[in-house]
Parts: structure tokens; sequence; C-alpha cells
């Protein structure tokens, strides 16, 4: 570290100014290491914006209710794949989103359902209405959600931002559902691939030896098995009559049982870059337990890489989820994940006749681009001291 | 060297009696055996089994008998070459798969081979021109490779070719020669067809090669020897790829004992995706079915050649690279 300032940058300090210049190094000097974490992670401006989208997913997770606007289990025949409305944002020059109604009709000729938008009906948008019941983060009774029509509990007046799934349930709002259970079955899985990685990957590198050789073959051994046959194969044990709870969790276990490999080995490498280091070596000469050590000493210094070795293995738990699901092998209905959602656009001439049906994997792919920019900043930042 | 591949085979043989006993744990994990599900199936159908019968099929495979004990009866089994019935087809489970693993191993190699010969290029091309249009563009369809999950990007295209060109993309063969015995002219549609299944299995890969190549050319380029070679007056070309390349090479290459399992497993979804026949929408159908005959011993040999085929890497590999013998004794 030979120009700390020069790398990190902490202050736009105007180069003319040496004052400026000098107090900007004492604040590197004396900057705590997550500070020089923040200060480099701010740098990377894609990481930014990824952590700003990754926060929004994890808010959408929270007020899924509140931002869905109608009951996503509750099917009509009535309005089975209804195509998504146009919303008019103006209206009479004056801000007043709203949408024309659709009327449904039977095409003689193929007995398809068809939908025309009538302009002569227009449904307002109104915001903060009364709507279906639901519990705000499963606690408090509520029937506010963000955006309605006037009268919500009627079915024949209604709005369907991004259309309906074949059994007439409202599109966007069982897409607020499924994030909500895509986002935290992925959170689920890496805290516990999170646990298997840090204990084995700690025990490998922090005893070294014959411990170390077996963890290590172990996971040479997990990482050469094709993952999705071997996925496939237990999820397709679980017993049919598990309720949604448990079919969550044992696909968690399933998924994160061969991801924590990763963590592992980036936890291990930091154990053995850290075991010969001044101070971790002192902590033992004064007489530290080995737990003190560990989690006094060594594991603080190492937190960073931690979590951005967790944020990078997110995206991989929620497309495993999304495949598994999409296969009929992961969560089954009425559960809605992204990968339940998806299922639906199996089939190339569904997807034909109602393109909609895959809206569903925008998200995805935003949200494991996001993670991966966020993991890689954050990778970068870890280590603030280096280059 | 030796000693490096007589390890390596140690832990391959390791890994194959790991994925067996993986294997057996999905046979047997559903409720019921072989047998009471073989009865139901058989009754369905019309059929009754005796008493009699089913008790020497519990014989045959050992049912009843302690779980270690029916494993190696299993196993001996398999050392015969009989990977026992598929219950859905009622035939041997080998006669099931079929051509079908051999497709699997087509569809995988040719996604392997398009990896490399995409990534290469596009990788030296980065390196050199860093910072170019060029970079960023293949930094960007890189990270969009790497992020969006394949079984998606079969559907899009899928999606895509059926509006736009209303033509079917998937499947690996024309309808004429669906069912024919193989000639010439039959592997030739073969080959038309795999460009596209391959293309979607090995982006991802494709994506993780070209960052990988990128990151190790670059490093070399700034080495003193580059900058000798250059300053004696050597043409450009030559002192790029003589020698940056070819040390920057190594590191890329021993990703393709990872890249292999990534592959097959991207190619069971895909094949679902896209109506591949490989193994992979006969796994599905025996795991819906419960058929865990058939599951089993098509996850069995997947992951043996699986281990196969990153064996072979990995002999290739130190065949290349000499170092990797030193370092690894």
């Amino acid at each position: 570290m030979a120009k700390p300032e020069a790398a990190l940058d902490p202050t736009s300090a105007p180069a003319d100014r040496p004052g400026a210049v000098a107090a900007a190094e004492q604040r590197v000097f004396v900057a705590s290491q997550w500070q020089l974490i923040w200060w480099r992670f701010r740098k990377h401006k894609v990481a930014v914006a990824s952590a700003f989208v990754v926060a929004g997913f994890y808010l959408v997770v929270l007020g899924a209710d509140f931002l869905a606007y109608s009951n996503p289990d509750v099917s009509e025949a009535q309005r089975s794949l209804m195509p998504p409305q146009r919303v008019y944002w103006f209206d009479g020059g004056r801000f007043g989103p709203y949408v024309h109604a659709f009327k449904g009709a039977r095409d003689p000729q193929t007995f398809k359902r068809v939908y025309r938008a009538d302009p002569g009906e227009k449904i307002p948008i109104r915001f903060f209405v009364d709507g279906f019941e639901y519990r705000f983060l499963g606690l408090f009774p509520m029937t506010r959600h963000l955006i309605g029509v006037d009268g919500g509990r009627d079915a024949a007046k209604t709005i369907f931002l991004l259309g309906t799934d074949v059994q007439g349930r409202d599109l966007w709002s069982r897409l607020m559902y499924g994030t909500r259970i895509s986002l935290t079955i992925g959170l689920c899985g890496v805290t516990m691939s999170l646990i298997l990685g840090v204990v084995l990957g700690g025990l490998s590198g922090f005893y070294g030896g014959s411990i170390d050789t077996l963890i290590q073959r172990v996971i040479e051994i997990l990482r050469s098995i094709p993952t999705i046959p071997l996925w496939m194969g237990l999820a397709a044990a679980l017993p049919r009559d598990w309720s949604i709870l448990q079919v969550y969790f044992a696909i968690t276990v399933i998924i994160s049982l061969l991801a924590w490999t990763e963590l592992a080995r980036v936890v291990r490498g930091r154990f053995l870059a850290l075991r010969e280091e001044d101070f971790v070596v002192s902590a033992r000469l004064v007489g530290c337990s080995q737990m003190r050590t560990i989690f006094v000493h060594m594991v603080p210094s190492f937190m960073s890489h931690i979590i951005a070795a967790t944020t990078l293995a997110l995206p991989a738990m929620i497309v495993s989820e999304t495949s598994l699901s999409f296969l009929g092998l992961g969560l089954r209905p009425p559960a809605i994940s992204w990968g339940v959602l998806l299922q639906q656009a199996q089939n190339v001439q569904t997807v034909a006749i109602s393109p909609w049906l895959m809206l569903p994997a925008v998200p995805v792919i935003i949200a494991v681009i996001a993670f991966n920019f966020l993991g890689d900043g954050l990778r970068d930042a870890a280590d603030p001291y280096g280059r | 060297m030796l000693a490096y591949i007589g390890r390596r085979a140690l832990l391959a043989v390791f890994t194959v009696w790991a994925i067996s006993v993986l294997s057996f744990v999905i046979i047997q994990l559903p409720p019921g055996d072989f047998v009471t599900s073989y009865i139901a199936q058989m009754a369905t159908m019309g059929s009754v089994v005796t008493d009699e019968e089913a008790q020497n099929l519990r014989i045959q495979y050992g049912l009843g008998q302690p779980i270690y004990v029916q494993y190696f009866k299993w196993m001996r089994l398999i050392g015969q070459g009989n990977f026992g019935m598929s219950m859905e087809w009622r035939r041997p489970v080998t006669e099931v798969i079929g051509d079908r693993l051999w497709m699997t191993v087509v569809v995988s190699v040719a996604a392997l081979f398009l990896t490399w010969v995409l990534a290469l290029p596009i990788g030296i091309y980065s390196a050199v021109r860093q910072y170019s249009a060029g970079d960023y563009i293949a930094t960007l369809v890189g990270f969009i490779g790497l992020a969006v999950p394949n079984f998606l990007l079969a559907l899009v295209l899928l999606y895509l070719g059926f509006t736009l060109f209303n033509a079917n993309i998937g499947g690996l063969f024309s309808v004429e020669f669906q069912d024919v015995p193989w000639s010439s002219a039959r592997a030739w549609d073969l080959i038309k067809h795999l460009p596209i299944p391959a293309m979607i299995l090995g982006l991802a890969g494709t994506a993780q090669q070209i960052r990988i190549m990128r990151a190790n050319l670059l490093d070399e380029l700034r080495k003193p020897y580059v900058v000798t070679a250059r300053s004696k007056g050597l043409p450009e070309s030559t002192v790029v790829l003589k020698y940056p390349v070819r040390v920057a090479l190594n590191p890329f290459a021993s990703t393709i004992g990872y890249t292999l399992p990534y592959i097959v497993s991207g190619s069971i979804i895909v094949s679902i995706v896209l109506g591949l026949p490989t193994v992979g929408p006969l796994l599905l159908k025996a795991l819906v079915s419960q058929d865990m005959f058939l599951a089993g011993t098509i996850v069995l040999m997947l992951g043996v050649m699986t281990v196969i085929g990153t064996l072979i890497s990995d002999i290739l590999l130190v065949w290349v690279d000499p170092r990797i013998r030193l370092e690894d004794t």
C-alpha cells in the first residue's frame, strides 16, 4: 500500500490545496476497516446501483401483499389469459391513471376467449385503496393496498397490469408473492450454506493436516458431480403430501447442501492466509482460547470476504430454485415462486399465444444480474488494503 | 506425472463411489419398495402379480435385507450389466436409455467445443483491445450470459424462433430423420441441429472463460518479456500469440473440469425445454412417475461420464502444462 489515498480517494479534495490533501490522508490513516471498504465500494458505480436494485427487491419481499392489488389465489374462469392492460397516465390533461375495461367474448370459430379494450369504460386506478385482507409483515391485519380500483372486490371491474394466467389469476399480484418466496428461499439457502461453509472451511483452514485433506477431497468430489440431476432426484423423492412449508425447507436444504463448497473454499483460503499473521499468533500466545482466537480475532478481519462470497452465491440459489420449480420438482402450487410462475410458460404454443406469461423471467434476470454486480463490487471492496 | 495421474484416478474412483451411493439413496428415498410399486403398476395394467412372483422379485433385489446389503446387491447387478427394470416402460433400463445417453454426450461435447472456439478469440481480443467498444460488448454479453439461466434462454429463443421465423428450433433431428437408422445423412442432420442447443448450453461457460482468458492475458501482457519481444521489433501478432497466449491458456484449460459437470447439468433442463432426445426428458419423466431404477441409473451414468470426462481433461492438462506436475508432487 504505497499510496492509499490514490486508491481510495475518500474525499474530492482539490490537489492545489495541500492542507486538504493532508487532511484527506489523515482520514485514510485513521479510518476503520469498514470505512475503507465503504469508500472503495462507493467507487464501483454499477455495484452501488445494483445495491439499490437488490434493496428494492427486498422491499417487495416485505411489502408483497401491499403491492399486490388482488388476491393471488383467487381464480376466475371469466378472465382467463387476459393480456396486460395499457395504462393511460393522464385523464383530460391532469394526472389520473386509468385503464380501459376489457370485454371478453368467445371467438365463434376457435372458441378461444378474446378480450377487447372498451374505450368507453374507464377504470380509474386509485392509490391506497381497500382491497383483500392480509397481514402486513405477517403481524398487522390490513386491507390497504398501494394501488387498486374503487370497490376492488368486484371481479368484473379490476385491473390487470401484467395480464392473467390460465386460471384468471392476476399475474402482477402473483409476481409480488413469487418474489417473496423466491428471494427468501435464496436467503435461507445461503444462510445454511454459510453455516456449513464457515464451519467446514474454517476447520479445514484452521487445523490443516488430514482434516484439511479430507474436507478438500469431499469438496472436490461434490464439485465434479453434475448437480441438477441430483437435485432433481432428491426433490422428486419428497413426499407428495408434504405441506408448502415442509417442501420449502426441504428444497432449501437440498440446494444449500451442494452449494456450500464455494463458501468453504473462500473461508479456508482466508484462514490459511491469516493463520500466520502476527496478531493471530500473539492472540494465541497471550492464551486466548481457540474459540476466542477464531471468533474475536480472525472472523472480523475476513467478514467482508464472507459477505461478498455470500452475495455471489445468492443468484445461483435463486436460479436453482427457479429451475427446480420450473420442472415441477421444486415448490408446487399453491405455493407461488418465480419458478412456479414460469411453469406456465413451459409450452411454446402457450407462450406464442400469451407471451406475457414469460414476464416472470424478467425479475429473475434482473435479480441475478444485480446480485452478481453487487457481489463483484463487494468482493473488490472486501480487501481495501490491496492494490 | 504418473503419480499425479494415479492420484487423480483414485479421486475419480472415490467420486464414482460417492455418486453410486447418492444414486442409491435416490432410488431408496420414496416410500415403499420397488416391488410394491411394481405390483401397483401391474394392477393398474390389469394383471396380477402372484405372491410367489413378488417373493422372487424381492429375493432378486435383496429387499428386506439391511440397506448396505441391498447396495452391494445393486452394485453387483450393475457389475453384470443389469441396471434393473424400468417400471414405467417395463423394459430393462439400459434398453430404455439406449441412444439417449450418447446424445447427451454429443450435445455436451458440442457445447464444450463451442465454448472454447468462441471464448478463446474473444478473450484474446478483449485483453489486447482493453476498454475498446468490442471489449465492453464482450463484457456485457458475457455478464448477461452468466446471469440468464440457460433454460430461460432456451425458452426465449424458442419463442423468437416460433414467432419470427415460424420455425421450431427444438429437437436434434428433422422429422424425416426422427426414427430411422443411422446414416451419414442422419449424422449431418444432427450436426445441423447442434449449434443452437450447444450455444444455449455453452453461453454461461463461454462468458466465464472469456473473463478468465482476459484477466490472465492482461496479467501476462504487462510482464517484461512481452516488452522485450516488442522492443526487438517482433510483429504484434507474434508478440501476443506466441508466448503470452500460450501461458494464459493453462489456467484457462484447467477450468474444463468444472465446466463439464455444469454443462451436463444444464443439458438436462435445456433438453426438457427444447425437446432434445437426451436423457434429460427421460429423467424428468422417470422422477415424476417415481420410476426410481431408471432415474437412479441415469444419475449414476451421468455422474460417471462426467467423472471420466474430467479425468481425461486432467490428464490432458498435465500433458500440456509441465508446471502442474511439479506443483502437486
